[in-house]
């Protein structure tokens, strides 16, 4: 019989210890199918961030850094610096990539670092309780922002990929979602081409996935994807901020 | 080959390039700055990298990752700057990545001066970050002690895979001094079998550099693992192969008070010891070279001899705390210190000794 669904190589056989309904399993899967898809395993290097995929390194089958908070796109410089033959990527959630790391993040990928950034965007930090998040949602309710998030006192929700978009060195900047079968295939292709322009040596490429936190929303997973369709994507709307090479087109 | 006239700021990236050294890291501040400046020339001569962080948090980040993929690898900073780096030192020294980390040491606490100081002593010798780590902490007092103390920081980073910090000072980075440098060392890259994307035969299956330890039981058997290793470091220095380079002694056999003191402050001292002499006092000088590991058993030794101790540091008092656990209550041990970005003159430091020596 012809085996049409496995685990890819990259991925280790560790389980997953993720809550359930979780979209980071997904997500590492996606990343793991790239990696197989273009014959990079051998020579890939993750930074794992702080946050719930801290033990990101535990479920990929390749040489991995754990980073501190927010620091993920420094050190992937240091290693790519160090292997530039190496497929170097941070996987980093919001209170790592947009609070802690900003500085980090923005100079990365001003430097055009030839790595991949994965970034995971549920709106609320999930290791530490569901505390808010700089992309939590005006009015959301989360461990220190009881009363909802007040943007008078606030402020509003980050946009990184529309920050970063306005960067000149740049090559790929997308937001994605895996809400439904056709979004997650369009994602697998967005960290796809992100990928891929790191093996060709083109440059930084930037892949935000809006996720879903159903443990810190307080929501089931299938009224979790829900309430991201409703709320989060206006705010956070998919597409491409940046394709300067054309891959999506190619 | 011949002495070159250099400012000992220089003379660090010299013999850093020399040692194999091909990536740096860094984030200005005076008086360091002549360091980096050197380097962002110098580094692309060699296929080097430099890179102009975008702060010294960053800087450290950026050689954990290059110290992780097996890089030689260091950084160079100022007092405030090194403390932002502290937080990056402490994953270093806690996932063992190997890495030379300069401090020029200016005026504090907070923003201070760019005056030359000695108050980081605590922070460099006691870890300085979060968690139970250490780092060897190397004092040179001469341009050519930067450049010799950089190639053999690397050496001892590389065979412990430990954090080694250059204590250094205003003094000793802006001044010129002529200096005898070495012949170029080769360093490989892909040396480590540890390091990540290495490319050996004998890799392990995978690489992992982390210093996260989640259950409570592997953590303390990683913390333990250190401090062991932190004894072998130890005992190298105070009776193994590197008990001469870290610490030197002068006149110290017959002498009724020994001076202590490291850095550009135990050059002042030899001239103080030297006018002692002549008036009849009979002074000695110990100088630690290394100030982690402290030389213990060196002060022990000599307190069984003389009679007085008297510290000097352009600090309020720091390593004096070092050498009063050392000498343990058996011997009086003095201090005095100028602080703030002043150095004592000879003259001051002759009048405390008089005041010990001759207290009438």
């Amino acid at each position: 019989m012809k085996q049409v669904f496995k685990r890819p190589e990259s991925l280790s056989k560790t389980p997953f210890h993720y809550c359930p309904g979780c979209d980071h399993g997904v997500i590492h899967r996606l990343v793991a199918e790239a990696i197989d898809e273009l014959e990079v395993k051998d020579r890939a290097i993750g930074v794992a961030p702080v946050g719930c995929s801290v033990f990101a390194y535990d479920y990929f089958d390749f040489d991995f850094n754990q980073a501190a908070h927010g620091r993920a796109p420094a050190v992937a410089t240091g290693i790519k610096r160090t292997r530039p033959d190496g497929i170097v990527f941070t996987y980093q959630g919001d209170g790592d990539l947009a609070a802690i790391g900003t500085a980090e993040i923005i100079h990365a990928a001003n430097r055009g670092e030839n790595i991949t950034v994965i970034f995971v965007n549920n709106a609320i930090y999930g290791m530490t309780g569901g505390q808010m998040a700089p992309t939590s949602l005006i009015g959301m309710k989360t461990q220190t922002s009881p009363y909802g998030r007040d943007a008078a006192t606030a402020g509003h929700p980050i946009k990184m990929c529309e920050m970063i978009a306005t960067l000149e060195s740049p090559v790929y900047v997308t937001r994605v979602t895996i809400n439904n079968p056709a979004n997650l295939m369009k994602a697998k292709k967005a960290i796809h081409n992100a990928f891929k322009l790191q093996k060709e040596g083109k440059g930084f490429s930037f892949v935000e996935v809006v996720a879903i936190c159903p443990t810190n929303w307080g929501k089931k997973p299938a009224d979790s994807h829900k309430w991201l369709t409703e709320n989060m994507l206006p705010v956070f709307p998919l597409g491409t901020f940046k394709d300067t090479t054309g891959v999506e087109k190619a | 080959m011949a002495k070159v006239l250099m400012k000992g700021n220089e003379a660090i990236g010299e013999a850093a390039v020399l040692a194999g050294c091909r990536y740096y890291f860094g984030y200005p501040i005076t008086p360091q700055s002549e360091l980096p400046a050197y380097l962002s020339k110098r580094l692309p001569q060699v296929d080097g990298i430099f890179v102009q962080a975008e702060s010294e948090v960053s800087a450290i980040n950026m050689v954990y990752g290059a110290g992780s993929a097996g890089a030689r690898v260091m950084t160079s900073s100022s007092s405030p700057g090194i403390s932002l780096k502290q937080e990056g030192i402490s994953y270093i020294a806690g996932a063992e990545v190997p890495c030379l980390i300069v401090n020029v040491v200016r005026g504090g606490p907070g923003l201070g001066n760019i005056a030359p100081a000695q108050s980081d002593y605590w922070q460099a010798t006691r870890g300085g970050g979060h968690g139970d780590y250490r780092t060897i902490v190397l004092a040179p007092n001469s341009v050519q002690e930067m450049a010799d103390m950089t190639i053999e920081g690397f050496e001892l980073a590389d065979k412990f895979r430990n954090p080694v910090l250059l204590l250094s000072d205003g003094v000793l980075g802006q001044m010129m001094e002529p200096v005898d440098l070495p012949e170029p060392k080769d360093y490989d890259v892909n040396s480590k079998k540890w390091a990540l994307g290495y490319t050996g035969k004998d890799k392990a299956e995978r690489n992992l550099c982390s210093s996260i330890f989640l259950d409570v039981d592997e953590l303390e058997e990683h913390n333990w693992h250190l401090y062991q290793k932190y004894q072998v470091i130890s005992d190298l220095f105070s009776k193994g192969e590197f008990k001469d380079f870290a610490v030197e002694e002068h006149l110290c056999d017959d002498a009724e008070i020994i001076l202590v003191g490291y850095g550009i402050i135990s050059r002042i001292l030899k001239t103080v010891v030297e006018k002692c002499r002549k008036r009849g006092i009979k002074a000695g000088l110990v100088r630690p070279k290394v100030l982690w590991p402290f030389p213990t058993a060196v002060m022990q030794r000599l307190a069984e001899k003389t009679a007085n101790f008297l510290v000097v540091e352009m600090s309020c008092g720091q390593m004096v705390e070092d050498v009063k656990l050392a000498v343990n209550g058996k011997k009086p041990v003095y201090f005095f210190g100028r602080t703030g970005g002043t150095i004592p003159s000879d003259f001051e430091i002759l009048n405390e000794v008089d005041k010990i020596v001759r207290p009438d």
